[in-house]
């Protein structure tokens, strides 16, 4: 099974465990984590359920193509990395 | 006379109390490093309300109630989302990306909240913040379209005023995209913008109702027909609750800035801070001044006793303002950190900080 993993980042805010969940593709991979982790879906995804503009997700080291539907594929040894992009001051 | 006030920065959310006259001290600390957009503590149960951006992680809402000692994290006001298929269209669904104002109901209508956001979707709850719903009689309003987004990319909501008399009257601020009033409870709204004007707009859209960009709405709680209003072309007021608004062109230094207060019982006093102009944000001459009218915007005076005046460029956000329930006591945040309280209705104001982050909003308890 796939492995989620996210920015360190995020546990300021809310629980964000690395988890190895059931996915072919991205949408499924983070939807199965946010089923045992409903907080953590609005940290991630906006209220349309896209990427929000300044979280990024790699898989395997590339950044995901389909920021909106989130359907690129997903092996089942992949590694996701779901981080913030850099910004602010 | 309120002892107790918040103040909502980009980078934390600091509790104040009073420890003597004049003296105010930072109490309590929430949120450190994170931006915290709007702050609601409802007098009806003494809960907190706290909305932040995290910016990468989005719009998030919490509540506490024991005064900001925990939080609890709420589900934040949300757009439905659209069909399967829908991503695609133009403009793209929309998405929450800012509470720009957060409001109690009425007495009588315990747990009720009102949240506008960016991009212009109006939202209740009625169950303390637990969940909200999308106030679709105004989102789906035809006239919505024209909004666009004043300092924003999108339009926003920043001023929700409910009636103290009936809790069924509401008036909406849009920047920019005029003001809006329910008598109902929000079945059914009318665009109420009569007698503003935009100068700056193409010369047949001047007079548009609703691309009107009132910065900020003030509501006198006493006489609750009387509305104030900050706008981008000027200072408006109104005497039945938006039906007409008249020109208030004497101001003074300047009749552009962002935030406007109404006094708690006299109709005829409100507050001011005004800066330079639309392309020249700062205050006039370096000199942080408030305006104070006592006559319904006849005349106004010019309070800066206790306030820098000497190559200060501090600017006051439109929620940056705030006057208690005593009509004596007001509070000023700016952009570069500066927060000032007056005890006597502005006649002088005493330092609190000069060194907090830009400030969003401050808010009497």
């Amino acid at each position: 099974m796939p492995r989620v993993r996210f920015t360190p980042n995020l546990e300021r805010h809310v629980s964000a465990d690395a988890a190895e969940v059931p996915g072919a593709t991205v949408r499924e991979a983070l939807e199965s984590v946010f089923g045992e982790n409903p907080r953590l879906r609005s940290y991630v995804l906006d209220d349309q359920g896209r990427l929000r503009r300044h979280v990024m997700v790699f898989i395997d080291g590339n950044q995901v193509h389909d920021r909106d539907r989130l359907s690129d594929s997903v092996g089942a040894t992949s590694e996701l990395f779901v981080m913030q992009a850099l910004s602010g001051g | 006379m309120s002892d107790r006030l918040h103040v909502a920065t980009r980078k934390g959310l600091f509790t104040l109390e009073r420890r003597g006259a004049g003296a105010w001290a930072i109490a309590r600390t929430s949120f450190l490093g994170d931006p915290v957009t709007a702050v609601l503590d409802d007098g009806r149960d003494g809960t907190l309300y706290a909305a932040l951006n995290l910016g990468h992680f989005g719009v998030k809402l919490r509540r506490s109630a024991d005064e900001g000692r925990s939080w609890d994290d709420l589900d934040h006001p949300a757009f439905p989302q659209v069909p399967a298929g829908g991503l695609d269209a133009t403009p793209a669904p929309p998405s929450v990306s800012q509470i720009w104002s957060l409001e109690a109901g009425g007495t009588k209508e315990k747990g009720k909240l009102w949240a506008g956001t960016i991009p212009g979707g109006l939202f209740v709850s009625t169950d303390r913040g637990s969940s909200f719903g999308l106030v679709e009689s105004l989102w789906d309003r035809p006239e919505r379209t024209k909004w666009f987004g004043g300092g924003y990319d999108e339009p926003g909501i920043h001023s929700v005023c409910v009636d103290p008399r009936d809790a069924r009257n509401v008036v909406v601020g849009v920047s920019c995209g005029g003001v809006w009033v329910t008598e109902n409870g929000g079945e059914s709204w009318e665009c109420r913008a009569r007698g503003m004007f935009a100068a700056y707009m193409p010369p047949e859209r001047r007079d548009d109702p609703v691309i009107q960009d009132p910065h900020r709405v003030a509501q006198c709680p006493a006489a609750p027909d009387v509305l104030w209003v900050q706008h981008h072309n000027g200072v408006f007021r109104s005497v039945d609750r938006g039906r007409q608004w008249e020109e208030i062109p004497t101001v003074k230094p300047s009749v552009f800035g962002f935030a406007v207060v109404a006094h708690p019982r006299d109709a005829d006093t409100a507050w001011l801070v005004p800066a330079v102009k639309d392309e020249c944000r700062v205050p006039v001459e370096g000199k942080v001044v408030v305006a104070r009218t006592r006559d319904g915007g006849k005349t106004w005076e010019t309070l800066r006793r206790g306030l820098p005046q000497e190559h200060a460029y501090d600017l006051v956000y439109r929620h940056a303002l705030d006057v208690d329930g005593s009509g004596q006591r007001l509070a000023m945040g700016s952009t570069t950190g500066g927060l000032w309280i007056s005890e006597d209705a502005g006649d002088a104001w005493s330092l609190v900080s000069a060194n907090l982050p830009p400030v969003y909003q401050v808010r009497f308890s």
